[in-house]
């Protein structure tokens, strides 16, 4: 066979090729080119970013976290900023995310805006405290057949600042459950004095992602990636009551408020209604009766829907509801945090506005 | 057998007027399709997306028409010519998109966004090798081309219009959406037909 032709449709092929992407680089360079473009994040910090980029992924690259659970492909929703500067209408990709208030007020989609000029941006002030975090996985303990403990060491940075009761985003790599790195936010159960550590609280779901991970894979020693902190469920800075209702791995943020109580000696009026099954899914039972001596004022209230009859179960029985109905007092005055599955939080709502608490005084955690 | 204008003899103005009618893209020889279902929902988008269409198809004609005829053909490479095709296109539309975007903000809002979608439209590279079947010489190539976006455009925008009148009126619930616009599309492709008896394209 001769070789000619072959060679020719090679160079030919091969050389047009070039052509056009000696031509997309050069275009890259010039049309694409807007220079530095300088963002300033809520009148006080100025970055300086590569123009004509998605503003998340260059907000990343300067170290500056804004969450987001796709990973910048305009299919969460999450990465929401406040845009003070002029930068044109809302796109279509970003329309179905953004309400008509929203809309008004100028709030873009981060991942799909592109800064092409100097921009002016307004995000929550706590994102500025948002990093990622290099840890190591010192130890996995059961708290339940389904709920396990994870603790991790920071390694790089070695110190996280937060508030109590919020999250972070533990990044599970790729396995065989997805071909991609995925992010789940979790709720911390340490409390922020315990600064070099994180601790999660993972409960088994059927097929979870991040949970068949934690469950099958995951092992003392393994090097995990989280970044944080996230979230607005912490204790707002009054004198009032308190009421603390979780289910399941909802007792995280709990525990973690709570200990930082303890340790600031916040002696507020607190009861902790914590709902479950029967006793096989009650658990750190102990933690919080020392925790009832630590702080007079607090009650907790482990509550069973379903107790099974070897268990001898002598506390409250009943659907969480129910227990609140019958044992919180009617008061406008008192302060409630949730944390738990979105049917439990909504039912438990409805009992809190019959006691006369308004939604403004009821803050939640939601697992979606 | 009387025909109004026949393109036997090359002529473009016939050219021009068949590829929008008699013998639509669109309509005659279905290419474009998912497109044309999935975007036709709002007529404001059917423009942007129509208008960018009929550009692609108008320039990457041409564009094809000199790489065939310049490059393939005299290195006796024409059975390299769907590769070579899809590279160009996907090619010119990337700078299009930059371009676009450096010039008019308002422009890219809303015909750039629609360039990825384009690339990939089979309405494009149909036409490029129709083009080259038919034999058509330079002048040809650029009437076909862009009368072929202009009628993908028209198409469109008259499906959004009547999808968007539809949107009031009661749907049978199985046929609502997809289905019911694959029935317009059917219904439009006959009404076409009813030109096709005025040229006669080969």
């Amino acid at each position: 066979m001769p070789v000619a032709p072959i060679l020719i449709s090679v160079a030919a092929i091969c050389g047009l090729t070039t052509v056009l992407a000696v031509i997309l680089v050069i275009a890259d360079a010039t049309i694409a080119n807007y220079g530095d473009v300088k963002v300033t994040v809520n009148d006080q910090k100025e970055l300086t970013i590569k123009g004509g980029r998605p503003l998340l992924s260059s907000l990343m690259e300067q170290k500056l976290f804004i969450p987001s659970a796709c990973g910048g492909k305009g299919s969460c929703g999450l990465c929401k900023v406040k845009v003070l500067t002029d930068v044109g209408e809302h796109l279509a990709t970003e329309l179905p995310w953004v309400s008509e208030e929203e809309k008004k007020q100028n709030i873009r989609l981060s991942c799909q805006l592109k800064a092409k000029k100097d921009i002016s941006i307004r995000i929550p002030e706590e994102l500025f405290f948002v990093k990622e975090y290099e840890t190591e996985v010192t130890a996995i303990r059961d708290l339940t057949y389904d709920i396990k403990e994870v603790t991790m060491r920071l390694v790089n940075p070695g110190e996280i600042t937060f508030k109590a009761g919020q999250y972070v985003q533990f990044v599970v790599p790729a396995y065989e459950l997805t071909p991609e790195p995925v992010y789940r936010a979790y709720s911390m159960s340490s409390h922020p004095s315990r600064k070099n550590e994180v601790e999660l609280e993972v409960r088994l779901v059927p097929n979870g992602i991040c949970t068949t991970y934690v469950f099958n894979h995951l092992k003392a020693g393994d090097k995990v990636t989280v970044n944080g902190p996230y979230g607005e469920f912490y204790l707002k800075n009054t004198d009032n009551p308190i009421v603390f209702i979780a289910g399941g791995s909802g007792m995280a943020p709990i525990k973690a408020i709570l200990n930082d109580m303890a340790e600031k000696n916040i002696n507020r009026k607190t009861s902790y209604f914590f709902g479950a099954q029967a006793v096989r899914d009650l658990f750190l039972v102990d933690e919080m009766k020392a925790l009832e001596k630590k702080l007079p004022n607090f009650r907790f209230v482990p509550a069973l829907s379903n107790p099974d009859p070897s268990d001898n179960w002598k506390g409250e029985t009943g659907l969480i509801t129910e227990v609140l109905d019958r044992n919180l007092a009617s008061g406008d005055h008192i302060e409630a945090y949730l944390c738990g599955s979105p049917g439990m939080i909504d039912a438990a709502i409805k009992v809190l506005n019959k006691k006369g608490i308004s939604n403004d005084r009821i803050s939640f955690d939601k697992f979606a | 057998m009387t025909e109004g204008i026949t393109t036997g003899g090359l002529v473009f103005y016939g050219v021009f007027f068949a590829s929008i009618f008699t013998s639509n893209i669109l309509l005659t020889n279905f290419l474009g399709m998912c497109s044309f279902l999935a975007i036709s929902k709002e007529v404001k988008a059917s423009v942007g997306l129509g208008v960018a269409v009929a550009f692609v198809i108008g320039i990457t004609s041409v564009l094809n028409w000199l790489a065939y005829y310049f490059i393939l053909v005299p290195l006796d490479l024409i059975y390299l010519r769907y590769i070579v095709f899809i590279i160009i296109i996907a090619a010119f539309v990337q700078l299009l998109e930059m371009i676009i975007e450096r010039v008019s903000e308002q422009l890219y809002n809303t015909l750039g966004i629609f360039l990825p979608l384009i690339t990939v439209n089979c309405a494009v590279f149909g036409a490029v090798l129709f083009l080259i079947i038919r034999n058509y010489n330079f002048v040809n190539s650029l009437f076909y081309g862009f009368g072929s976006g202009i009628g993908w455009a028209i198409a469109i925008i008259a499906m959004a219009g009547i999808r968007q009148k539809m949107a009031r009126s009661r749907v049978p619930k199985g046929l609502a959406g997809p289905g019911m616009a694959l029935i317009i599309a059917g219904m439009m492709a006959i009404a076409f037909m009813g030109l096709s008896g005025m040229i006669k394209i080969t």
